[in-house]
């Protein structure tokens, strides 16, 4: 019975939730809790300038004012803000620094989840790994930035966001907060107020970025939000690619992510933006895990401009998020590919918003949602075009998969079309992951697990292709791994 | 070989197979013909090891290995191949894919290393060359928007490719016309050897023109009521199944 034995190994040893480490390292906090102090607190120990302060504690102030949204199909207990720390940062000097001078016990956390650091070993094919570049965030600061010489000789930006105030304020001041307001949403608008680090990009016109950007979020303190930023600028005729990956211990209580990211697209300039998104989950009870509240947006502002989203969602207990276009130039293009899917006990409201205002913009949207355990799974989109974006298309397809029988799949589509040459085409299916192909595929010689993982990552196969290369082995290796235990 | 002796099955609590024996030894082909809802697809199925089909009583073997004992992926590995009679589609696998994938795991179970690119696919050249199927349909997800005889002739080729120890032809030749019937049942012809048994279950005794059976067998009422050498099928033909009614009672 060598094939069953294997399988049991394969399951053993991919059944538990591989990133659930925490890295014992000596750690800075802020007072528990929210007050305007706090905000303050946060915006001194980066040595930001007055005006980032001051526009922190605007979004406070409006923040103190507004109620947590209520319309996702999601349920969880109130969350009190005031047990929470809103600050960690490894003890060390603030701001960027050379590898050399990073505390060891963090350089190891990232080899262990297989993030390449070490540029010059990269560069020396030491590791023989991809060769992208990648911005570090661990808790609340972002802790090293790879390849940014060899990206500035092209001028390209790639900083953390705190430096990015300090460095380059003036891109700062133009550009943030005008894709996603201070108060465009609940989180949005805590997250403006304490928002702790993230990524910054700045492409200039006509470059494309010679290589992929990558930033890399880790949850590691205990009872901390983490809040961080990002904010992209494709300049005119320029392309980025960029991904991001987040993980986190695994921990009883529930952890709080508020991000916020804003692209923004000028005259024929295009952003490829991939998420792959492995917070802990909670365990198989539902206890525990990272409550993902997200706001993403991109503005299409120059004509012949693109976008494209691709999500590859599997872990959080609570996932809202909605990365949306807001097609405003001529001709400018939307696409959103997204998987997500929920085991256990998890619950995802996920899905886009595509506002066409600009004539002839045209959009894509391919969902495809898996649902397995006592999982909850719901799509929720709005295509909309404005009366003068005359001639605008869109397609959606929007697929659920059901395994088991106490798993749900739930869509949500709102279509708005204010004129009339515009085509919206919405289709959607919902299956249930059959017996009978199982029983095919098992006939074959596949074990019930690898004929599910081949049975939904065929399911998937169209948005993994949208992925960069090296992530999509990855992410397909995380669509196993989040649905192990999910038949019989 | 395979043997099956006194087979009970229950599908949902009702009793199907009601004591079902047979040997087929190595090199022979045996056709067991039956009507409709005389267990034929059960046989197959529980050989098979699809979940839901239980059994009751008896015991079935392959070359000694009990196979009751065994999941459905396990029994695959050991060269069980059943050529389904609706296969099944697997959106977004292309099919090249899905039976390397399956090759391997197959190989991997029984301890053998797994078969690389380049062998896999001048293998898959040669088969599909004698298939006549396209070598671009082999790219296109395994069955879907394939025409009845398309999907007939894809699991002939995942049997040449998976080269099992023994097949089962379940109603292989339902949906096929008389050009796809030759290409697949030369196909078939092709795997006969000495070293391997099949069991060709049908309705019908024209597939039988084309895949010669040694032995011919009736099924009814959830046993073996008749068993006779190839001019049986041919009896059938002329008499049909009413005779056995009887027994089937």
């Amino acid at each position: 019975m060598a094939a069953v034995k294997q399988t049991i190994d394969q399951v053993e040893q991919l059944e538990a939730y591989e990133h659930g480490f925490v890295t014992d390292i000596a750690q800075d906090f802020a007072p528990k809790g929210l007050s305007e102090d706090i905000v303050r607190f946060i915006s001194a120990k980066k040595q930001e300038p007055d005006w980032m302060l001051q526009w922190r504690l605007e979004a406070y102030a409006r923040w103190l004012a507004m109620d947590a949204p209520d319309w996702a199909k999601v349920s969880f207990p109130k969350i009190d803000f005031q047990d929470l720390y809103f600050y960690a940062a490894p003890s060390q000097k603030a701001g960027p620094m050379s590898l050399d001078e990073v505390d060891p016990e963090l350089l190891k956390t990232y080899a262990k989840l297989g993030i390449p650091l070490r540029e010059q070993e990269v560069l020396a094919g030491v590791q023989g790994a991809p060769r992208y570049a990648v911005d570090a965030v661990f808790d609340s600061v972002s802790v090293v930035t790879t390849f940014k010489k060899e990206l500035a000789e092209v001028g390209v930006i790639f900083c953390s966001f705190s430096e990015a105030v300090r460095e380059h304020p003036e891109l700062v001041k133009r550009y943030l907060g005008t894709v996603v307001p201070t108060t465009d949403n609940y989180y949005a608008c805590l997250n403006s107020a304490v928002f702790s680090d993230g990524s910054f990009v700045y492409v200039p016109p006509g470059v494309r970025c010679p290589m992929e950007l990558s930033t890399y979020f880790r949850i590691n303190a205990q009872n901390t939000g983490q809040f961080e930023r990002t904010l992209i600028i494709a300049d005119q005729g320029a392309y980025v690619s960029y991904l991001e990956g987040c993980t986190a211990p695994q921990r009883d209580e529930n952890q709080l992510h508020a991000a916020v990211v804003e692209l923004v697209v000028l005259d024929d300039a295009e952003i490829k933006y991939s998420t792959v998104q492995n917070w802990y989950p909670g365990d198989a009870d539902g206890k525990g895990g990272i409550y993902n509240f997200v706001t993403k947006r991109a503005d299409c502002r120059g004509d012949r401009s693109k976008v494209s989203w691709t999500q590859v969602e599997t872990g959080s207990a609570v996932t809202w998020k909605y990365p949306s276009c807001v097609l405003r130039g001529d001709d400018s293009v939307g696409e959103f590919y997204s998987i997500a899917i929920t085991n256990g006990h998890q619950q995802a409201d996920t899905g886009t918003k595509m506002i066409h205002l600009g004539k002839n913009t045209r959009s894509r949207i391919i969902s495809k949602g898996i649902s397995a355990g006592k999982s909850s799974n719901t799509y929720r989109g709005l295509v909309s075009a404005h009366a003068k974006a005359t001639g605008t298309r869109n397609f959606t397809q929007c697929d659920s998969l059901l395994i088991g029988k106490t798993s749900g799949a739930h869509t949500v589509p709102y279509i708005e079309a204010r004129n009339a040459s515009s085509k919206f085409e919405h289709e959607a299916t919902t299956t249930r992951l059959s017996d009978d192909q199982l029983f095919y595929v098992m006939q074959r010689g596949l074990s019930q697990e690898e004929a599910v993982q081949l049975l939904v990552n065929g399911f998937v196969r169209e948005v993994l292709q949208e992925l960069p290369m090296e992530f999509a082995v990855e992410a397909q290796k995380l669509v196993a791994i989040s649905l192990e235990g999910s038949v019989g | 070989m395979l043997s099956v002796s006194n087979l009970h099955v229950a599908v949902g609590g009702t009793e199907i197979l009601k004591g079902l024996s047979l040997e087929i030894p190595a090199g022979e082909v045996h056709a067991v013909m039956g009507p409709n809802g005389a267990g034929k697809s059960t046989l197959s199925y529980t050989l098979a090891g699809r979940q839901g089909y239980e059994v009751t009583e008896g015991s079935a073997s392959l070359n000694g290995e009990d196979l009751l004992a065994m999941a459905a992926n396990e029994r695959a590995a050991r060269g069980l191949f059943l050529s389904f009679q609706y296969p099944l589609e697997i959106p977004g696998v292309p099919s090249l894919t899905f039976i390397r994938t399956a090759l391997n795991a197959q190989r991997k179970a029984r301890g053998e290393d797994e078969i690389g690119a380049p062998a896999f696919l001048k293998l898959a050249r040669e088969q599909a060359a004698k298939l006549k199927i396209e070598f671009d349909m082999l790219k296109r997800p395994l069955n879907v928007g394939f025409s009845g005889g398309e999907k007939k002739r894809m699991e002939i080729f995942q049997m040449a490719m998976l080269s099992p120890q023994f097949l089962i032809l379940d109603e292989t030749d339902s949906g096929l016309d008389i050009d796809a019937l030759r290409i697949v049942s030369e196909g078939v012809n092709a795997l006969r050897s000495s070293e391997r048994g099949m069991l060709v279950i049908t309705h019908y005794q024209r597939l039988l023109d084309y895949i010669k059976p040694d032995r011919v067998h009736v099924l009814a009422g959830g046993k073996i009521v008749a068993s006779g050498g190839p001019e049986l099928a041919l009896e059938l033909e002329d008499t049909g199944y009413d005779r056995f009614a009887p027994a089937a009672a």
